[in-house]
């Protein structure tokens, strides 16, 4: 009998994060941070690094480090300090990027996620603050080979924190969710706008394999550019399979960086020139060392908002919906809101709960707008279920007067009226149009008399044709039974 | 006497009196830099225009009673390494022979403020590395003395200048001693402050943590002129102090008695030349008979203070000076790909003293070498902030020579650096803990050669320096006749 049996490994994953701050201005200079500006409008001697200038620190880049540490579950240093990462590159105007090295801003975090119906936590290692490089455009695929080259430096300067995880992850797919529960907090604390379609959130990951049941860490590959959530996971399945087979087939794995080509679907090798770096860190000496006091804190602390877990389990909570609901409800902060705010006007959830994640969210998908661009209120929203709730309109009127309020903000009761959208609920007025429908359907009526009664569903239609969809629909069948059936 | 012999607050009497405008006063030096520059090589850039244009502008406010700052509509120098707005500015290197920047530096907006004209950018050692002004990579700088002399550095032009009378004051910058051992070798009046009382905004960095801009002036009296109108706090500069700035003529007083003057021991222990340490005694024994108390102390860390200052200032340097890649400004040499663009330009754009101290300081700064070098030196940095916080518990102010020797012969250090090095001993120090430190003249040597006195004081203890610095100089010269400047450039620039 062979006794060789197959080894089994784990995975082991961990996550570095970039995630660039909405403040208005720069980190070190007062530039703003407009995207999309035109090339070179959004600098000054300081983002460009001309010669004697020097940076100052925005306190509100700060701030919304020290919330997002915060929302990360980690301690805050009252004291930490900037350092100067050095290397050369054309997009880095003074080449060295003003990071923080030995004493970040925040670190020893946590974050929880839920991944198959269990709740898994990844430890944050730390959250620092540094300063984005500029942006270079390259006439070919990358700056060695390029014929020209141009650089934007407008986002030279936009504040950025770097999220270092632990090594908790165990699978590509957890390594996904987590990066969209980090996303989801990062945009409930209002400090990022977290696109990773423009850059404004990036991931390196880092991954290894080790025989399940051991403690040691195996060699481990970094991955780079990982341009969205799918790509993560992607990437880190290859890169997972690749590991095993180099191990299964006796190889070696050494540590080392490699590119994830989106289209190819593989990861590549970068030359060793490219990622060999001494950054020789040093403090740096244009800037004092950062001094955070508790009452600084508290007040930032008091200022977070409740993040998307917590309010996912009070809407099941407090509003009794299915955690199906909850969780599409709090996909923004903003939906959150205008979610709350309808029902605060309404009075119950559910229907509320329906009419947003049908009607309202089709609308934004297809017209790829976000919530705080549509002129619905809340008031409108419930003005409108009430409208229903009192048979003035029925719900398919309803969803055409929902539209135009998607579009115009108008009041639902003025379209209704405009439009002339009443529902016809008069028996006598009803009356004769069923007449006139049965006469001109004999075969239909016959079939309902006979007990078919999916043929009174097309009697039913035939009098909503007559009546512009106006006529309301329990009337409309109680007439038709009366007069097929007797009653 | 002619104008360019005239101290600031002389020229002031007159301008304000309306016997003189800022024109002819600038029309005078202009003449007077035209004449005699070609010899000296103080200046690097002359802005002949700008400064006509800026007496013009202070004399039409002065006709509506609108310019009263002392220093208004009197000519002043930059070396090049402050940024001028519409100014070449150059740093005294190929790799910014060309560079016009686009903004000014917090001193210069201070200077345009109250119209004071500047007549052009001085000469200095590359990037401010050097003792000498040789480094230049333009042109040679003479001392006024005597023209085969170095006039020191690295802020050479400044001192020549306010020394030869081509201008009346001027700013350098001071990293290790850049403006005190000019102004000694020169026989001026040089000053750095506190390290935080002048914003370096717009000062081309050498070594952020050492640098500071302060004046050239031919008297201690424009000296405290000159540090009313260029210190304080500036939000530009992260490092600048939030601390008000004093009336510095204040501090213009004759006394004296009680005045408490420590003597470093460390500093008499130095082999120094021994005309330098007669004139230094003489200085010390004047104020002693006048009722000062000379005291020696000891600062124990001085010993160290030339290894801790070549490892922090160059590991700075080697960062500060890496912005220069051809790929913004300044020098660019093309090649066939980016990386080999930035080697070419640094290898052509940088000169050997420039290289040496990046090559230093990025060793300095690599792994495996960074504890052993940059964090130790930065722990005996602090260790001698406290010998000096120490010394002053005990003493009002600090006195030592400038420089071990008056200036040396061109060329005489130029191949053996060390020695280079070693006429900064004195000035380190101060530049370490962060110190305000003054030189003024205090005779000269058996060949007439100026030497100069130090005076330290405490952090912000500018007021103290400028009285010890102004009772010295007011007992050993009543009314100014002797002042050593004037004798100066006489002895070697106008009897040629
Ligand atoms: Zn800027």
């Amino acid at each position: 009998m062979s006794v060789e049996t197959k080894v089994e490994y784990e995975i082991v994953i961990g996550l570095e994060i970039h995630a660039e701050l909405s403040t208005e201005s720069k980190v070190f200079c007062g530039c703003r941070t407009t995207f999309g500006a035109d090339p070179n409008s959004l600098v000054c001697p300081v983002c460009l690094g001309l010669p004697g200038s020097l940076p100052v620190l925005n306190r509100k880049a700060v701030e919304y480090a020290i919330k997002a540490g915060l929302a990360l579950n980690c301690e805050i240093a009252r004291y930490s300090k900037f350092d100067r990462k050095q290397y050369f590159y054309p997009d880095l105007p003074k080449a060295y990027q003003i990071s923080q090295y030995d004493l970040p801003l925040c670190r020893n975090g946590w974050v929880e996620f839920e991944i198959n119906g269990e709740v898994r936590r990844v430890g944050i290692n730390r959250v620092h603050l540094e300063e984005e490089a500029g942006k270079s455009v390259h006439s070919g695929e990358r700056l060695l080979g390029s014929e020209y080259s141009l650089i934007d430096y407008n986002r030279g300067g936009i504040p950025l924190i770097e999220i270092v995880t632990e090594p908790d992850l165990r699978s590509p797919e957890e390594a996904r969710v987590f990066l969209e529960q980090l996303r989801q907090i990062l945009l409930f604390t209002g400090v990022s706008d977290v696109k990773m379609e423009e850059g404004s959130l990036r991931c390196d990951a880092n991954i290894s394999l080790r025989p399940k049941g051991s403690t040691k860490f195996g060699a481990k590959t970094e991955v780079k550019n990982l341009n969205s959530f799918r790509s993560v996971q992607r990437a880190l399945e290859y890169e997972a399979q690749r590991q095993r087979e180099v191990l299964e087939s006796g190889g070696t794995l050494y540590q080392e960086t490699r590119h994830w080509d989106e289209n190819r679907g593989v990861t590549v090798a970068m030359r060793s020139k490219e990622e060999a770096h001494d950054y020789r860190y040093f403090p740096e000496p244009d800037l004092v060392p950062l001094v955070v006091d508790e009452a600084w804190i508290e007040r930032l602390r008091a200022e977070l908002p409740e993040l998307p877990r917590a309010r996912q389990a009070r809407f099941v909570e407090q509003y009794g919906l299915p955690r199906y609901d909850a969780e599409v409800l709090t996909t923004s902060p903003q939906l959150a809101d205008f979610f709350e705010a309808c029902v605060a006007e309404y009075g119950q959830a559910k229907p509320v709960s329906n009419w947003i994640m049908g009607e309202f969210l089709r609308l934004l998908k297809a017209e790829g707008k976000a919530v705080e661009q549509v002129q619905v209120s809340p008031k409108g929203l419930a003005d409108l279920l009430r409208l229903i709730d009192q048979g003035v309109i029925n719900a398919n009127v309803g969803k055409e007067v929902f539209e135009e309020m998607f579009h115009t903000g108008k009041e639902p009761g003025a379209i209704v009226k405009e439009r002339g959208l009443e529902q016809i609920s008069d028996t006598a007025a009803l009356a004769a149009i069923v007449d006139q429908v049965i006469a001109a359907n004999p075969d239909a009526a016959d079939n309902v008399r006979n007990g078919e009664m999916k043929a009174i569903g097309f009697l039913i239609g035939q009098v909503m044709k007559q009546t512009g969809g106006k006529a309301n629909p329990k009337v409309v069948q109680a007439l038709l039974r009366e007069r097929l059936l007797g009653g | 006497m002619a104008l360019y012999d005239l101290t600031a607050h002389e020229l002031r009497q007159q301008l304000d009196s309306g016997e003189l405008t800022s024109r002819e006063l600038t029309e005078a030096l202009l003449r007077r830099i035209e004449q005699l520059d070609g010899t000296l090589g103080a200046y690097i850039t002359v802005a002949a225009e700008e400064a006509l244009e800026q007496a013009r502008a202070y004399d039409e406010a002065r006709a509506k009673g609108e310019a009263t700052h002392p220093l208004g509509g009197i000519p002043v120098a930059l070396k090049d390494n402050l940024v001028t707005r519409g100014l070449r500015t150059t740093a005294a290197s190929r790799m910014l022979e060309n560079w016009v920047p686009p903004y000014d530096a917090t001193v210069v907006e201070r200077l345009r403020s109250v119209k004071a004209p500047v007549l052009g950018k001085t000469n200095m050692d590359e990037f401010a590395m050097g003792g000498s002004t040789e480094t230049s990579a333009f042109k040679v700088a003479r001392n006024p003395w005597d023209l085969e002399r170095v006039p020191g550095g690295s802020s050479g032009g400044s001192a020549i200048a306010v020394a030869a009378g081509l201008a009346v004051w001027a700013l350098g910058s001071d990293t290790g001693g850049s403006i005190r051992q000019p102004a000694a070798f020169c026989g001026v009046v040089g000053m750095k402050p506190t390290y935080g009382r002048v914003s370096r905004y717009g000062l081309i960095a050498f070594a952020s943590s050492l640098d500071q801009i302060g004046p050239f002036t031919r008297d201690v009296t424009d000296c405290a002129l000159a540090l009313n109108l260029i210190c304080g706090f500036d939000p530009r500069d992260s490092t600048s102090v939030n601390l008000e700035v004093p009336d510095f003529t204040k501090a213009l007083r004759v006394e004296p008695k009680g005045l408490r003057i420590g003597v470093p021991v460390e500093y008499l222990n130095q082999p120094v030349d021994p005309d330098v340490r007669a004139s230094v005694d003489r200085a010390l024994k004047l104020l002693e008979e006048n009722g000062a108390v000379i005291k020696e102390v000891s600062l124990p860390s001085l010993q160290y203070a030339l290894h801790v200052y070549y490892l922090i200032a160059s590991a700075e340097a080697s960062s500060n000076l890496a912005r220069f890649d051809g790929v913004r400004y300044g020098l660019r040499v093309p090649a066939a790909d980016v990386p080999r663009m930035m080697e070419e330009t640094r290898s052509k754009g940088f000169g050997p003293e420039v290289k040496r101290r990046i090559i230093l300081g990025t060793y300095v700064l690599s792994a495996g070498h960074y504890d052993a070098y940059y964090k130790k030196a930065s722990q005996v940095r602090t260790l001698m902030r406290r010998d000096f916080d120490q010394a002053f518990k005990e003493v009002d102010v600090l006195f030592a020579p400038t420089t071990s020797s008056t200036a040396f012969r061109l060329g005489e250090k130029t191949r053996d650096p060390l020695s280079m090095y070693m006429t900064d001993y004195f000035t380190i120090p101060v530049n370490l803990a962060g110190l305000p430190g003054l030189s003024l003249p205090c005779g000269v040597d058996k060949d007439g050669m100026p030497i100069g006195l130090q005076i330290i004081g405490p952090p912000f203890g500018e007021e103290q320096v400028l009285k010890a610095a102004y009772t010295y100089e007011q007992l050993a010269w009543p009314n100014g006749a002797g002042r050593q400047w004037r004798a100066g450039r006489e002895v070697a620039v106008d009897v040629r």
